[in-house]
């Protein structure tokens, strides 16, 4: 893979990176967001001259951290609601295609 | 089309008057939601602001603000007051769909915290509105089904990514509507539509229901036609939901108080060290509001916040990167589209493809790459980092001055098909207002004239965290302004 913030992305960045993704992309696909992601990551060099080693990051805009309700059984989701707007179940549960032996 | 070519905020009848109106038993709810729903009816086709209009449980919900006053009872502030939705706002059993195909025909299993405050309230939906995919653009030309058209000039875009919001308001539609706002997608369609929109202090409106694009950075917010209608619509969504953890523990600041008291004494910043590239008729508008603000007895002070021109990179690193997390949740198995295959990765695979439009794609593409191994440091790490500088390069312009004016936007509304196909010319809509998204701090668009186009112009005033009582105050100034 290319280095960060120097080269434009290859071919091979792309699809990998859908891969990870779990989005399936045409060869046209692959060519347009090679190039317009480059372009991107380009833009993106506009900070890479700034010395940032001694600021923190900020991960979140508050100083909230480990909000915990509190430990009493409320009205939840119906379940069969939930299992009706899905596109397959069967015995209370969500149905998926067979996965084993994938990847 | 019924609506005149440039359409005065004034010409529709606000929230705080409809609701007055309703409640004094001088219109009824069910009058007031059928002159919209006739409007809706006249205009839609052509402007697409709404996905959905629920107009039968609009009339019935109407019915019985009707039969509650009629039998003396008490109403809710917002008792009658019709308003649309945009449409990534979880509805209980209405079609909710972020203009994307892979939730098309998605009823949710509940409703969002601040639908269900508006219904506490008294406010009947009228629909749920258009919006750029997922959230995703600043024109609504993202949409899976269609843009929306601005009322002022249906030949252009209204904003985005909340177009549809905005358009319902400006053209009538209804009194006022929800949108969200990650980068601008609140106020910068509020200033293409000349109409007032808010994103508030991150952590004060939940965003339970709220169908995620970047978490840090989303918040709920109203386009109305007034500032003082937005304080109203804020102070009955807004305030502390244990259903969200980054929910603030306290009420929404007190903000419909605060508007008479005019700006004498107050300190307003011009950030003298903003990025270029809005038009002159822009850097025309902001001027001349500097210069009444100045007669009306502030005092202008020049500030520097050199960070936030680093501010558009931090957050096209930022936001996709979240919404790539947060949209790897649509993948064929609970809700939504689902592409038959042979295996589930396949499946997932294949519904994505199927499913998520270009932009969504490419951004989703794009924070899974700034994610990824041996990435991560060099963009989402160092993005961090940029958001910390903006936050202590605003909290020293905050030092020396109550709020800061900047343009919302860089130009007037612009013509379908004019960004192109360069993603990043796009992105420079977002210039002004991304800023305060990064930090958390609140924003307000309000009308301030016209360009050289005769299209409407924002201006936007940002605050510190929790800033909204003097946000409010200078707003409300600036629109009494405008209208002078």
């Amino acid at each position: 893979m290319s280095e960060p913030g120097t080269a434009r992305l290859a071919e091979s960045d792309v699809v990998h990176v859908a891969k990870l993704a779990r989005l399936a992309i045409t060869a046209d696909e692959v060519e347009r967001y090679t190039t317009q992601l480059g372009r991107m990551l380009e833009h993106f060099a506009d900070i890479d001259s700034l010395d940032l080693s001694s600021v923190e990051p900020m991960t979140h805009p508050l100083p909230l951290s480990n909000v915990m309700r509190e430990d009493v059984v409320k009205p939840c989701l119906d379940r069969e609601e939930v299992l009706a707007a899905s596109p397959a179940s069967e015995d209370g549960r969500f149905r998926v295609p067979p996965m084993a032996g994938e990847a | 089309m019924s609506i005149p070519a440039t359409p005065s905020t004034s010409d529709f009848a606000g929230v705080i008057a409809l609701a007055e109106q309703i409640r004094n038993g001088d219109r009824t709810a069910v009058d007031v939601v059928e002159e919209h729903l006739a409007r809706i009816d006249a205009g839609d086709p052509e402007l697409h602001a709404f996905n959905l209009v629920t107009a039968e449980s609009a009339r019935a919900a109407a019915a019985i603000v009707d039969d509650q006053i009629a039998a003396g009872n008490p109403v809710g502030v917002l008792a009658g007051v019709p308003v649309a939705l945009k449409d990534n706002l979880c509805t209980h059993g209405v079609e909710t769909t972020c203009s994307s195909k892979i939730l098309q025909g998605w009823k949710p299993p509940y409703s969002a915290t601040v639908v269900d405050r508006l219904a506490a309230a008294g406010a009947i939906t009228i629909g749920k509105t258009n919006l750029d995919e997922f959230a995703m653009g600043s024109s609504t030309e993202n949409s899976a089904f269609g843009p929306t058209r601005n009322p002022h000039d249906p030949s252009r875009v209204p904003g985005g990514s909340s177009g549809g919001s905005a358009a319902a308001v400006a053209a009538g539609f209804a009194p006022f509507a929800l949108g969200s706002d990650t980068g601008g997608s609140i106020r910068q369609p509020a200033a293409l539509c000349g109409v007032v929109g808010v994103k508030p202090t991150y952590g004060t409106v939940s965003r339970y229901g709220l169908i995620a694009f970047a978490s840090s950075l989303d918040q709920i917010g109203p386009f109305t036609h007034s500032v003082a209608d937005a304080a109203v619509v804020l102070e009955a969504i807004g305030g502390h939901d244990p259903m969200d953890s980054t929910s603030l523990p306290q009420p929404f600041p007190p903000v419909s108080s605060v508007l008479d008291r005019g700006v004498e004494g107050l300190r307003i910043g011009r950030i003298t060290d903003l990025p270029t590239g809005a038009d002159d008729d822009v850097n025309g508008r902001l001027d001349a509001a500097f210069a009444a603000m100045e007669a009306a007895g502030a005092t202008i002070v020049d500030v520097q916040v050199p960070a936030f021109t680093f501010g558009l990179t931090a957050y096209y690193i930022v936001a996709p990167a979240e919404a790539s997390s947060n949209l790897s949740r649509f993948d064929g198995v609970r809700y939504g589209l689902r592409v038959d295959a042979p295996s589930t990765g396949e499946m997932m695979a294949a519904s994505r493809a199927a499913g998520f439009g270009d932009e969504v794609k490419r951004r989703i593409m794009l924070g899974t790459y700034a994610l990824s191994a041996g990435y991560y440091d060099a963009y989402y790490g160092k993005a961090q980092r940029i958001r910390t500088l903006i936050a202590q390069d605003f909290a020293k312009a905050y030092a020396q001055v109550d709020v800061l004016m900047t343009p919302t936007a860089p130009s007037e509304a612009f013509h379908f098909g004019d960004k192109g196909d360069n993603p990043l010319s796009m992105y420079l809509c977002d210039l002004y207002t991304i800023a305060s998204n990064l930090a958390g701090h609140p924003g307000i668009s309000v009308p301030y004239g016209v360009g050289d186009e005769g299209l409407p112009i924002g201006v936007q005033v940002l605050a510190p965290a929790l800033g909204e009582p003097v946000m409010f105050q200078v707003a409300a100034e600036l629109e009494r302004l405008a209208s002078k």
